[in-house]
């Protein structure tokens, strides 16, 4: 019988090899046809810690993560240990282990799944130059049903830079690994279909953002490495310079904020990508940038906090201080992806508002959003580019600050003759010359917060889906695993909304009010322990008198599961 | 803002926006203004093409009272948005103005940095030794035994940083040392620290009167390099340590060339990105 789904984990220590083998599995997966995805989990070790490839395919786009997992391959039975929490197990689920693989006293931890003896370091030494995480690929291939020649075209293109000999001895491997999971138990996967399309992609999150940028217009990036949001800037400094742009590594935060500041000033729509330690260094130039009315966007790809935190894994506990992070009064745009693929739209959004409305936009994806590698369907073309109110000709005298009635008032670029003004971060007059008048004071805090506020944001602000009484509100990577409970609610005939908020500042009452309108019963969900998210949403919004929260720090994702727990515990006490 | 006519020069005057400084009568950041438009108009650059980026000071005020393009950041980072306009502008002078405190001090990580990357930019510090705008405290090169600074009664009791010399060995492609009090010859100094490839650090020595009154002496006191300016590092290193600060002209001539990044695109279609992530 072959599932809809399938959820593997691959998990080794030191060098093992457990990502490569993953990103092979999921492509192997995308030629059958399938969607789905690769999350990353590691531990703090530059090389050579545990890993652990964290995969599900399906035969539908799918964005969260299972229940449990189905079949984990544990290349050396001591990697297991780390990832318990992480990979929840059925007692029908399967491990696959070399119990002869790790080192001394390496051992699985207590589960109540079927063990699996795979003699995988065994199998790799009868192949010169074998490495035991191809045996677990081809013995992966067998279990879930796949071609072992489909494996082939992957290695061979995966493996084109190490030359003819890697790829032979790969190749033996795997079809070593295959043979030899004969006599296992299978886990079918979806039904396979060949021809792989163009109408299909493969990217992670961290990618899609950089790819949501530049289409928007970004064409100046500067940023200081940081995890988990260095991806986004690899893929930019290979991409910018084809379109003319171009990506500076900045010796520090707050050169990158100011050096896109300079930039936008100059014309070139301006981001920068970091992860919260970054944002927190960042925010007295953001400020600059709302006051000075410059455009700029910041990605924040966010990671365990406070300090320093859990750098390589996933929470949503940078809302707060994106939200209320500025000093002074310091309206700007607050945005987060629902999904890897929505890195795209939300990202190019983002810079169109923050280029139109000529003020900061942060956007807060995350770790397991930005590091996860998804099989999708092409993210759909949309208009917003980048598109700056600019002055054609100037009068006599030049009001770059002009309070006008949106609030947006035209910005020179400099080179353009008439145009010259000082952007500044003190308070200023109409034409941009410091003032500490209480009128003046008044009536720029009011445009900036004006042209911002009463802008036609469109439904893109939130995704709103189903019907009824009950409805979760949720934002970010937390979506995927609220929207699936919701999905299986209602094929049980069950409905539920879903609110997943696209836009978090500045806030949308009528639209939000619209939203709730007829929901008796409000579960709110986040990943943060001190539930910034609820907080904000009792601070901003008319929420029903039944309102409750489900939350939790990272990193553990939120499953499915959980959320429909919630729900029926919930209409069990009512 | 009026545009000066193609033909006509374009006089120093014309290159005052007409906002009246805030600055103390007879504060030395006065002189450095004139030496500004000066520059400007001797090297006829319109004012539309040129961008004064400061941070957070008196001196720092410097855009505001300029008809160019300009802008006032934030404490300490003038040097990092210069870049950001550079890079994506190289079109424009960029001219980045500021204290000491600002650039010494909070910006100290950006001063070595944009030293090392030598973007072609030019950098006015106005060196009070002082904190001005904050009312008088100890700055990075305020003496040792400096006892006036409130928040460091006894003196500092620490060496002065020598920017001069950080510069050198940061990367800097040409380094000067004026008086705000020679009007002509800082101006002189300016336009060919702008017309010189690279990063240029122009240190003008602009008292404070207000909270250091002795500098007005400064103007007595600072002489002309008896040496025309070197290229070779070693022999510039061996003077700016041993001059006390006091030799002014063009000191060093770097033949670094500037940072820029090309920005010609090599595909005609956005789209054309895609295609990686095609399966
Ligand atoms: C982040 C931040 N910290 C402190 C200040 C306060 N502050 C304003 S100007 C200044 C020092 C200016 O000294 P300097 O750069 O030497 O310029 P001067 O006023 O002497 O021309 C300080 C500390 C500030 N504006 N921002
Ligand atoms: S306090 Fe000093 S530096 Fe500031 S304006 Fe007055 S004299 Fe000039």
């Amino acid at each position: 019988m072959s599932r809809r789904n399938l959820s593997i984990a691959l998990t080794g220590s030191g060098g093992s090899g457990v990502m490569t083998t993953g990103n092979m599995l999921l492509e192997a997966a995308a030629e059958a046809g399938w969607y789905g995805f690769m999350g990353r989990s590691a531990g703090p070790q530059i090389r050579g810690g545990e890993a652990a490839a964290l995969i599900r395919v399906s035969s539908q786009p799918i964005e969260s993560p299972d229940d449990n997992f189905d079949l984990v391959l544990a290349i050396d039975p001591g990697s297991m240990g780390r990832f318990v929490a992480e990979i929840p197990l059925r007692t029908d689920s399967l491990i696959i282990s070399d119990s002869e693989g790790g080192r001394r006293s390496s051992s699985l931890p207590d589960t109540p799944a079927q063990l699996l003896d795979l003699p995988m370091k065994k199998l790799a030494k009868t192949v010169k130059g074998g490495r035991p995480n191809m045996i677990a690929l081809g013995a992966i291939a067998k279990v879930i049903g796949l071609a072992e020649a489909s494996i082939y075209s992957i290695l061979e293109n995966m493996l084109k830079s190490k030359g003819p000999d890697a790829l032979k001895a790969s190749w033996a491997c795997v079809q070593a690994g295959f043979a030899a999971a004969q006599d296992l138990p299978t886990l079918k996967g979806p039904p396979i279909t060949t021809g792989s399309s163009r109408e299909r992609w493969s990217f992670t999150g961290n990618e899609a953002a950089g790819l949501g940028a530049v289409r928007g217009g970004i064409r100046f990036v500067a940023a200081y490495p940081i995890t988990p949001a260095t991806e986004v800037l690899e893929w930019l400094a290979g991409s910018l310079p084809k379109v003319g742009g171009v990506l500076v590594q900045a010796e520090d935060e707050l050169a990158s904020i100011n050096q896109i500041i300079g930039a936008s000033f100059g014309g070139k729509p301006a981001l920068t990508a970091t992860s919260g330690p970054g944002l927190a260094l960042m925010t007295e130039s953001i400020g600059l940038a709302v006051c000075s009315e410059v455009p700029v966007v910041v990605l924040d790809v966010m990671r365990c906090g406070p300090s320093t935190g859990i750098a390589t894994k996933s929470e949503q506990s940078d809302l707060s201080i994106a939200l209320n992070g500025l000093h002074g009064d310091a309206p700007h745009l607050v945005l987060a992806p629902t999904s890897v693929t929505d890195c795209v739209l939300t990202t190019q959004w983002a810079v169109h508002l923050a280029e139109t409305l000529q003020t900061a936009a942060i956007v807060l994806s995350d770790q397991s959003l930005g590091q996860t590698r998804a099989i999708v369907n092409r993210p759909a073309d949309i208009a917003f580019m980048a598109k700056r109110l600019v002055p054609e000709q100037f009068d006599e005298v030049y009001n770059r600050y002009a309070v006008g009635v949106t609030g947006v008032s035209p910005m020179s670029v400099p080179g353009q003759a008439g145009g010259q003004y000082t952007a500044d971060g003190l308070e200023h007059t109409v034409a941009g010359a410091p003032s500490s008048l209480p009128g003046d004071h008044l009536a720029q805090l009011e445009k900036r917060e004006r042209k911002i506020t009463a802008f036609e944001y469109g439904q893109h602000w939130a995704e709103l889906e189903g019907r009824g009484s009950t409805a979760v509100i949720t934002w970010g990577s937390t979506t995927g695993p609220v929207r699936e409970a919701l999905m299986r609610l209602r094929e049980t005939g069950e409905h539920v909304r879903l609110i997943a908020m696209r836009l978090l500042a500045p806030e949308r009452p009528e639209e939000m009010a619209a939203a709730l309108d007829g929901v008796e019963q409000l579960l709110v969900v986040e990943q943060s322990h001190s539930k910034q998210f609820y907080r904000y949403l009792r601070a901003a919004y008319d929420l029903p008198a039944d309102t409750r929260v489900f939350n939790r720090p990272g990193p553990l994702p939120f499953r499915p599961y959980e959320i429909i727990e919630q729900l029926a515990e919930w209409s069990a006490q009512s | 803002m009026t545009a000066p006519s193609a033909c006509a020069l374009i006089q120093p005057k014309e290159y005052k926006s007409g906002v009246k400084p805030v600055w103390c009568p007879g504060c030395g950041d006065f002189g450095v203004l004139g030496s500004i438009t000066k520059a400007l108009s001797g090297l006829q650059i319109r004012p539309e093409n040129a961008a004064i980026i400061s941070g957070i000071g008196c001196s720092s005020r410097m855009p505001t009272y300029l008809s160019t393009y300009g802008f006032h950041g934030v404490h300490g980072r003038a040097l990092a948005l210069a870049t950001g306009l550079k890079v994506a502008r190289p079109d424009l002078t960029v001219i980045a103005t500021g204290g000491d405190g600002d650039g010494f001090s909070i910006g100290g990580n950006h001063f070595m940095h944009t030293c090392r990357r030598n973007p072609d930019m030019t950098y006015i510090v106005m060196d009070n030794q002082v904190y001005g705008m904050t009312k008088g405290q100890a700055s990075p090169t305020t003496e040792p035994n400096w006892e006036k600074g409130k928040l460091t009664p006894g003196g500092t009791g620490i060496n002065p940083f020598q920017p001069l010399v950080i510069a050198l060995a940061s990367g800097a492609n040409f380094i000067a040392r004026c008086s705000s009090a020679d009007s002509n010859g800082t101006a002189r100094v300016i336009m060919e620290a702008i017309r010189h490839p690279g990063f240029s650090l122009v240190q003008i020595l602009s008292p404070c009167v207000t909270f250091r009154p002795e500098q007005r002496e400064w103007k007595n006191m600072l002489i002309p390099a008896p040496v025309v300016a070197t290229s070779d590092p070693a022999q510039a290193a061996r003077r700016l340590l041993t001059d006390e600060g006091l030799f002014t002209g063009i000191l060093y001539v770097g033949n670094r060339p500037a940072y820029q990044p090309t920005l010609e695109a090599s595909i005609d279609d956005v789209a054309k990105l895609d295609e990686e992530f095609q399966l």
